[in-house]
């Protein structure tokens, strides 16, 4: 009898042509360990920056043919006996887990070699983490989903602890593994919750289980407890993920603590795989749920916005300021995936736009934000407080002004890409007619700006005199910035990323409908 | 009709998208001079503006004067299947404040100097003007919001950068104040949109599709969405009690940002009530009128007294914009041609008098290092020039019959008497008070002994006379001579008038017992000669 099954069993054959970003990601990574560790002249230099940059752009390339075959196979092809599934959708944020893929390791490069701290360990971790990321994209199955998103996970809980000498950073990595863990296992149970309600762990055959009351006997009307449990944890497991409130009080210790262009890494790829997963379980398998599950997701968007817009209000800390920034643009998405859940096609539709292009325009943001404050950081990674920016604008007037578009961008101002992202998902919001929740969050927002507006005082607007005056303020900041030796260096390759980031920001801002048709098909993935 | 066609293909090049275009393009430039050249950065700001000024004057001479519909209009896809379009156009309400923006930004510059950074200063002003020839000229409703959020930036950076005293303090208060006012305004963009979209199936941002469409919307829909609008633009302008941010940033600012901020920003506050108010939802506005005249008048009893008391020269010429934009909110409001050509007209003639009043207190602040009204005395025997000139801008801005201010408040009074009686008798009060506070602030600082550093102050230079000069022209010009202006708002104000009638109930443009218009223009022209008269008689006697 077993014998007998174990021969029967087969393997999904697998589509290698269209799985070319995860070969590029995954195994990538290994090749990377391997060629180094056989000859470690190529550990010097900058060989595993630029390894890992080709990489991403591999990756990125290999999407335009994907992209085409997708086309033709009307949408969606389903791979690795339906666990996988190739679509817009994921293409779309394998898109920019590139970019984020690409903008780390830009950043890494001058960043290790300023710590001294050597070692390609740091790109296979960063091309690992980002194979999980497009993994939970991707996943048709919630235990792949879970798969992705520990391999997301672990390899960034190492990551964050990664800074050696650093204490903040062990601290930070420390953190962020204990609740990491903690929330795996509330996401866990609740895939066993959705299949002791459904029956099953597919996400199609989840949506057809809740669509088809009596379809394998089940009525998850009567089961509705354990379904809404499972939702629950679902929504506990991706809220940690994404550092939505109030799943979001890790989110300022780890960022404060952790290397800062693998901050940049967590707040990019590592969120936008969050809210890939969260999108594509949720939106296919849960929409005739809405009901359920929406008003906490709008919630949880509104405590986020206001939680993120007022407490960074207090904070003295870039590092930690862009952290709660990062909580309030968690809140706008999630607007976003509240009017994507929408039982109505259009409103869907314009809901899973504003989030894809939200994510977009935020990854390249946040991307750049962290790659200036990877610089100032200087050596040691430590001068990160206010007062380090304090007079950036005459030091390294170029950074300065890169750092000012991209704050601008975050605050949504207009004529770049964060306004359109705003945009987005407040027209979404009030298609929706939920005027309540899109009131909200712009109000919300000014308060946010501030945020935004006090960095830029910092840089611009605080005199030498004053300098002094806030220096003898805040002297406690200032030895946590010991090692700094005053001049910020700008590396070639971060540089030129962030400049890189600010174009982009500036030329979606100006031209939001560059690329709209790709973004528009991926919008319709998950509408049926 | 024809005739407007053929003024649009004399016109070969896209004359609106230049006057953003330029600046910026001047923008950059500035961005790429070497930073050990500040010098040169001036010139090539003063160069861009000025060529900016002369496009937007050649728009004018170009412009034909009967139509009363959107002219050089320039459309480009956007995102489409949102209903996005850029899309610029000028009609006679917006034509001269586009003039005014090209003509007090070069005139601003020639006035001023930089005291430091003269790259990052030229390069905001730049961008300040983009912003702020965009936004009288965008007919997207969505294209109009982001130029009047986007002119936030380089006024911050202005006030907080090179202005005096407590700046950084003034620059975050006006961002946040006015970034708060408008938070829901592009909610109600959006609520508007899709609104009449639901009728008539037709997703458009576009302001003339939409001053259709909204017949569509119910009452209620109409007034919030009105309210939304109307408190951003409440802020802007700014209407009591949401002015508090002005006399901070007013005063803070460099002459430069006070010449702009009063000249050209708060204009998109009474702009924006003629072309979102009365224009798109013309039921709601004109149900709600009386609160908005309500609170104009509240603002030009309570920014003429405020005015009255102020130790500061420039806190009591911010204090008097309040009362000024009071008066244009009265014109607005009182929904009649009269009214709304007076209140086109005076936004303009309030651009040229403030503008010059900051530039010659910027001038005074210079030379004394101090704007305290009980600091400066007799300055008007060392600097009878300087005397003179200030003279002439304060009477424009006191609304003397011959000089411009006048034209405007009297066809504001003309209108809102026929359209908003009660609340233009008690707005009149404020003509007085106008003359109050600033005579008397006038008399202190030009009059009595001078001592000390007044004695000695130095009078206008010959380059600052000819950069002040253009002003008193048109202080002088348009005071003596309204009609070639009005003839161009007219049209426009007459259709908006057309599309208010047509779309609310039982309106009629209120004009019972006020004579044919005719002959009202020909009384106040008959009046304005009087003055002039007057005015003559009275400058021979001293």
């Amino acid at each position: 009898m077993l014998a007998q099954a174990v021969e029967t069993v087969q393997t999904p054959e697998v589509p290698w042509s269209l799985l070319w970003p995860f070969l590029f990601m995954a195994i990538g990574a290994v090749i990377l360990v391997t060629l180094t560790s056989l000859a470690p002249i190529l550990r010097e230099r900058s060989f595993p920056a630029f390894y890992t940059a080709a990489m991403a752009v591999g990756s990125a390339v290999s999407l335009y043919w994907i992209w085409n075959r997708v086309e033709e196979a009307g949408g969606a092809i389903m791979v690795l006996d339906g666990a996988m599934s190739i679509d817009y959708f994921t293409l779309f944020i394998a898109a920019i887990i590139s970019v984020s893929v690409f903008f780390s390791a830009l950043f890494l490069d001058d960043y290790l070699r300023r710590e001294g701290l050597d070692g390609p360990e740091w790109y296979v971790l960063v091309l690992l983490s980002a194979s999980g990321g497009l993994m939970m994209a991707a996943a048709e199955d919630l235990i792949v989903t879970f798969l992705g998103l520990e391999i997301l996970s672990i390899a960034v809980y190492v990551l964050a602890a990664l800074h050696l000498r650093r204490t903040e950073s062990q601290e930070a990595g420390f953190k962020y593994f204990v609740l990491g863990a903690l929330s795996s296992a509330f996401f866990l149970y609740g895939i066993a919750m959705i299949y002791g309600a459904t029956g099953s762990t597919r996400l199609g055959e989840i949506a057809s289980a809740l669509n088809q009351t009596n379809s394998r006997g089940l009525v998850p009307v009567e089961d509705s407890s354990m379904l809404l449990a499972g939702m629950a944890l679902l929504l506990v497991g991706f809220g940690f993920k994404i550092s939505a409130a109030p799943f979001h009080l890790w989110t300022p210790d780890v960022y404060e603590g952790a290397p800062t262009p693998i901050v940049g890494f967590m707040a990019s790829a590592v969120k936008v795989a969050g809210f890939a997963g969260f999108a594509r379980v949720f939106l296919s398998s849960f929409v005739t749920v809405g009901a359920d599950w929406r008003p906490v997701v709008g919630a949880m968007a509104i405590l986020s916005i206001i939680i993120g817009s007022f407490l960074a209000i207090k904070q003295t800390n870039v590092k930690r300021m862009l952290a709660y920034s990062s909580i309030s643009h968690a809140g706008f998405i999630l607007i976003g995936l509240y009017a994507a859940g929408s039982t109505d096609p259009g409103v869907a539709t314009l809901g899973s736009r504003s989030v894809l292009f939200y994510l977009f325009a935020y990854a390249v943001m946040v991307c750049g934000s962290f790659g200036v404050a990877t610089l100032v950081g200087q050596r040691g990674d430590g001068a990160h407080s206010l007062t380090d920016y304090v007079g950036l604008s005459s030091r390294r007037p170029i950074l300065a002004g890169l750092l000012v578009v991209l704050l601008f961008a975050q605050a949504g101002i207009p004529f770049t890409s964060g306004f359109w992202a705003k945009f987005g998902v407040i027209e979404a919001a009030v298609r929706d007619e939920r005027y309540e929740l899109a009131a909200a969050a712009m109000i919300a927002a000014v308060v946010g700006a501030y945020l935004y507006l006090k960095v830029i005082v910092s840089m611009f607007l605080t005199d030498a005199a004053e300098e002094a005056e806030v220096d003898a303020d805040a002297s406690d900041d200032v030895a946590v910035a010991v090692g700094a030796d005053g001049s910020i260096a700008l590396a070639p390759a971060a540089t030129v990323a962030i400049i890189g980031a600010v174009v982009a920001t500036v030329l979606w801002g100006v031209l939001p409908d560059i690329g709209g048709d790709l973004l528009r098909q991926a919008a319709t993935t998950f509408i049926r | 009709m024809m005739f407007a066609a053929e003024a649009a293909e004399a016109v070969s090049f896209p004359v609106l998208p230049a006057l953003v275009l330029i600046p910026l393009i001047t923008a950059a430039l500035i961005g790429l001079l070497p930073a050990a050249r500040e010098e040169y950065t001036r010139i090539v700001a003063l160069a861009g503006s000025a060529i900016t000024g002369a496009v937007s004057v050649y728009m004018l001479s170009e412009f034909a004067s009967a139509d009363g519909g959107f002219q050089f209009v320039v459309e480009r896809d956007w995102i489409s299947d949102l209903g996005l379009s850029l899309s610029f156009g000028v009609d006679g309400i917006s034509l001269f404040l586009v003039v005014m923006t090209g003509i007090l930004f070069p005139l601003g510059l020639l006035a001023t100097t930089a005291d430091h950074d003269a790259k990052a200063y030229h390069i905001w002003v730049m961008i300040l003007m983009a912003g702020s020839m965009g936004v009288f000229m965008a007919l997207d409703l969505l294209l109009f919001f982001m130029f009047f959020e986007i002119v936030l930036v380089p006024m911050y950076f202005l006030i907080g950068g090179w202005g005096h005293g407590n700046r950084v303090y003034a620059a975050l208060k006006f961002f946040l104040y006015t970034m708060a006012g408008s938070a829901l305004m592009m909610i109600g963009i959006i609520g508007l949109v899709f609104l009449t979209a639901q009728h008539t199936g037709d997703v458009t941002f576009d302001m003339r599709a939409l001053s259709v469409a909204t017949s569509n919307l119910t009452t209620a829909e109409g007034y919030l969405i009105l309210g939304t609008f109307a408190l951003a633009f409440a802020v802007k302008v700014p209407l009591f009690p949401l002015h508090t941010w002005l006399p901070d940033a007013h005063t803070e600012a460099p002459t430069i940002g006070s010449v702009i901020l009063a000249g050209v920003m708060l204009k998109l506050g009474t702009y924006g009530f003629i072309r979102f108010g009365l224009y798109l939802l013309p039921e709601a506005s004109h149900d709600l009128a009386p609160i908005f005249l309500t609170l104009g008048v509240i603002g030009i009893i309570y920014g003429a007294i405020v005015a009255t008391v102020q130790k500061d020269l420039k806190r009591l010429i911010a204090y008097s914009s309040i009362a000024h934009l009071g008066f244009i909110i009265l014109g607005i409001f009182a929904l009649n041609s009269q009214g709304i050509q007076g209140a086109v007209l005076q936004m303009v003639n309030h651009g040229i008098s403030t503008g010059a009043l900051f530039i010659l207190v910027g001038w005074i602040y210079e030379r004394r290092h101090t704007r305290e009204i009980a600091a400066l005395s007799g300055l008007q025997k060392a600097a009878p020039l300087f005397a003179g000139v200030f003279t002439l801008v304060m009477l424009s801005s006191v609304g003397l019959p011959g000089l411009n201010g006048f034209a405007g408040e009297f066809l504001i009074l003309l209108g809102a008497f026929s359209g908003a009686r009660w609340w233009a008798v008690v707005a009149t009060v404020g003509v007085i008070l106008a003359a109050l506070y600033l005579l008397w602030a006038y008399q202190r600082v030009f009059h009595g002994s001078a001592d000390g550093e007044n004695a000695t102050m130095r009078d206008l230079g010959f380059s600052e006379f000819a950069s002040i000069l253009p002003l008193l022209a048109l202080i002088v010009g348009m005071g003596v001579y309204p009609k070639p202006v009005l003839d161009r708002i007219e049209p426009a104000v007459d259709e908006l008038i057309v599309h208010i009638t047509d779309r609310v109930d039982g309106f009629e443009e209120p004009e019972p017992d006020a004579p044919a218009e005719h002959d009202q223009r020909d009384l106040l022209i008959e009046a304005l000669h009087e003055a002039e008269e007057r005015l003559e008689a009275k400058a021979e006697g001293e």
